[in-house]
């Protein structure tokens, strides 16, 4: 269907044609990375060294260099975990979700918020590691044929998180991957040197580019479209089962996972907007990422702001309306208690922030977005820390109240998985695409501005 | 190598109208390479469906149910555990597992489905014949062995579409 629609702004900006466009978003694999670039690997190198040594002086020492106490056992680690895992459902929601409901403009950013997303995810696996305390036991969680005869206990919300975050890691891969391989044929093809052809070859298992292929491979992405699409939504809700299944005030509710689901894709359009709108830039692909992009994911964020919003204040509601004094007090103890602050600048950056975006002028303004976008990754953080710790450090023996506060180790664990997420981003943008050529070439005819409006020799008018 | 000739266009539209003037003309097309999936290509070249989302289907099966039963089996031989007096046989928190694992087979034998029913993977090596079918070249590959035209004969139906630099690969006797 060849739908010219005069409403719809162009998704590619700029004259380009197919080969335009195969040669801009080659630019950053072929051009000689530039001193930013090597400036931010090697910051991102070092913070990421300095993460890994400090996971090592915890396993060497023991928990007890961290804040943690025995009232407060989950502290920055988990808080860490589930901001990780939410950062990564953009990039699943983006390339599965709206796949399905044929968006469009998803073509010009799914691939690099699909790498974001098996970043995310590598940097949230670590913790629940971490934080059990013998790294090397690790194997431990996965059910496997032992002396003992002992398995895994399946009954358990922790080891459904190890099924739900293995699957989403490997899914995602896999559908990351095999959305690269055309576009890695691309790549050879336009390689100069033999070893680098051979190198991209290998990569894109000999792609050619063949109907027969295309069609296996059109057919082969939308199934496993259909397969991401609730594997995501499960991932978030099983660990919000981490939470909702114990007896915990402030855990125990049954709105967790549709609440923990709209918070995971709120957090992690707010980070592919934090990360794009910088890339864009750097990379000179204004064209092709454009404002309306923005625009349409700040849309996805004022939605999904606003779920996360009204659970927040059903969750009030509910503690006051339940009749339930503890589920009371856990809920004034968040607002008014010592961790007070903590909750409101989670307030603050998650249910009123978001709401400035109703204003057009704010939707399509990149600098205001960029900064709201890192309002929401703060907010975000924030409101994983109240529910961990803050429905934890009152529990309901009095005489046991603490308060938690993070050591440096910890501190500089958390920067340690940004070094490993931004390293591994910027060696992404470097040799991969990081806009999906082949797709966005398949939307340019009915969405590029080259193209609209001004129809093909050939074209004869079709059905709508 | 059998006797081969090719041709391309550099818009998908013509493609589009080449491949059906020679499909009406009742010559076989042995290959179509474009650099994106050209929409309505496959019905002019009258693909039958895919068979891949059948494999996933039936991976899927295998996969949760082999998940199922495990969970199962553990419980109630195994090793059953304990858990607060609850039941041994507790469905319900077998749920998230089983439907991990049916998404897990099913994706990956998807994938590898894929690769093998395409003759791709790692190290497999392309017969590319123009380098630009990955870039804006839409090329028609047609092949003396399943006509019964001569490669003069194929070349000029060929080139009678409106295709490009139509040109020839003999066969090698």
């Amino acid at each position: 269907m060849m739908h010219v629609s005069p409403v719809r702004e162009p998704l590619i900006n700029g004259e380009k044609s197919y080969n335009d466009i195969t040669s801009d978003v080659m630019a950053p694999i072929k051009a000689k990375p530039g001193k930013l670039w090597y400036g931010g690997l090697t910051v991102s190198v070092i913070v990421m060294l300095i993460g890994f040594a400090m996971i090592g002086y915890t396993v060497w020492f023991g928990i007890g260099t961290w804040g943690v106490n025995r009232t407060i056992g989950w502290g920055w680690s988990i808080t860490n975990f589930v901001w990780w895992v939410g950062i990564g459902h953009a990039g699943t929601f983006i390339s599965a979700i709206l796949l399905l409901f044929r968006q469009k403009w998803r073509t010009s950013i799914n691939r690099a918020a699909e790498a974001m997303t098996i970043f995310a995810v590598m940097c949230a696996g670590l913790f629940p590691l971490i934080h059990m305390g013998r790294l090397p036991l690790g194997f431990f969680i996965l059910p496997y044929p032992n002396t003992r005869e002992l398995w895994v206990n399946f009954n358990s919300p922790l080891l459904w998180d190890v099924f739900a975050i293995t699957t989403y890691l490997l899914v995602s891969l896999l559908f990351w991957y095999f959305g690269l391989i055309p576009d890695l044929g691309t790549i050879r093809d336009r390689m100069k040197t033999l070893w680098k052809k051979k190198i991209y070859n290998f990569l894109s298992f000999g792609w050619q580019g063949s109907a027969r292929h295309w069609q296996r491979h059109e057919s082969m992405s939308l199934i496993l479209a259909g397969l991401a699409a609730p594997l995501v939504l499960s991932v978030h809700t099983i660990v919000s089962f981490d939470f909702a299944t114990s007896v915990i005030p402030g855990w125990h509710t049954t709105i967790f996972p549709p609440y923990f689901v709209s918070g995971a894709v709120f957090s992690g359009f707010a980070m592919v907007l934090t990360l794009m709108i910088v890339t864009r830039k750097a990379l000179n692909l204004q064209e092709y990422i454009t404002v309306g992009h923005v625009e349409s994911m700040n849309k996805v964020i004022i939605a999904t702001g606003s779920i996360v919003g009204i659970a927040y204040i059903t969750e009030l509601f509910m503690a006051w309306y339940s009749g339930v004094e503890y589920e009371r007090y856990a809920f004034m103890n968040r607002a008014l208690g010592p961790y007070a602050w903590a909750y409101w600048i989670m307030m603050t950056c998650n249910v009123i922030s978001p709401q400035l975006l109703w204003i057009k002028k704010l939707r399509r303004n990149l600098a205001f977005t960029f900064v709201l976008s890192i309002f929401i990754n703060i907010g975000m953080w924030f409101e994983r820390f109240v529910i961990v710790v803050t429905s934890l450090h009152r529990d309901y023996l009095p005489s046991s109240w603490s308060m938690y506060k993070p050591t440096i180790i910890e501190v500089a664990i958390y920067l340690g998985t940004f070094g490993l997420f931004f390293t591994l981003f910027f060696i992404f943008i470097r040799v991969f695409p990081v806009i999906a050529i082949a797709e966005v070439k398949s939307v340019a005819r009915s969405s590029a501005r080259k193209f609209l409006g001004k129809p093909a020799k050939n074209q004869k008018p079709e059905n709508q | 190598m059998e006797a081969i000739v090719y041709g391309h266009f550099t818009d998908e539209l013509e493609l589009l109208d080449a491949v059906k003037a020679l499909k009406n003309k009742g010559i076989r097309i042995a290959d179509v390479r474009t650099p994106f999936p050209v929409h309505g290509l496959d019905a002019a070249l009258k693909f039958p469906r895919s068979h891949l989302p059948k494999v996933a289907f039936a991976a899927g099966i295998i996969g949760g149910s082999l998940g199922l039963l495990f969970q199962v089996w553990v419980f109630t031989e195994g090793w059953p555990l304990n858990i607060g007096g609850k039941p041994y046989l507790s469905l319900p928190s077998f749920v998230p597992v089983t439907f991990e694992l049916t998404i897990l087979f099913a994706a990956f034998a998807m994938g590898f489905a894929f690769l093998l029913r395409s003759n791709l993977g790692p190290g497999k090596i392309p017969n590319i014949l123009d380098e630009e079918v990955t870039n804006d070249h839409f090329q028609i590959i047609l092949s003396a062995k399943n006509n019964n035209l001569s490669e003069a004969e194929l070349a000029e139906a060929l080139e009678a579409t409106g295709a490009l630099e139509v040109k020839h690969i003999n066969a090698e006797k």
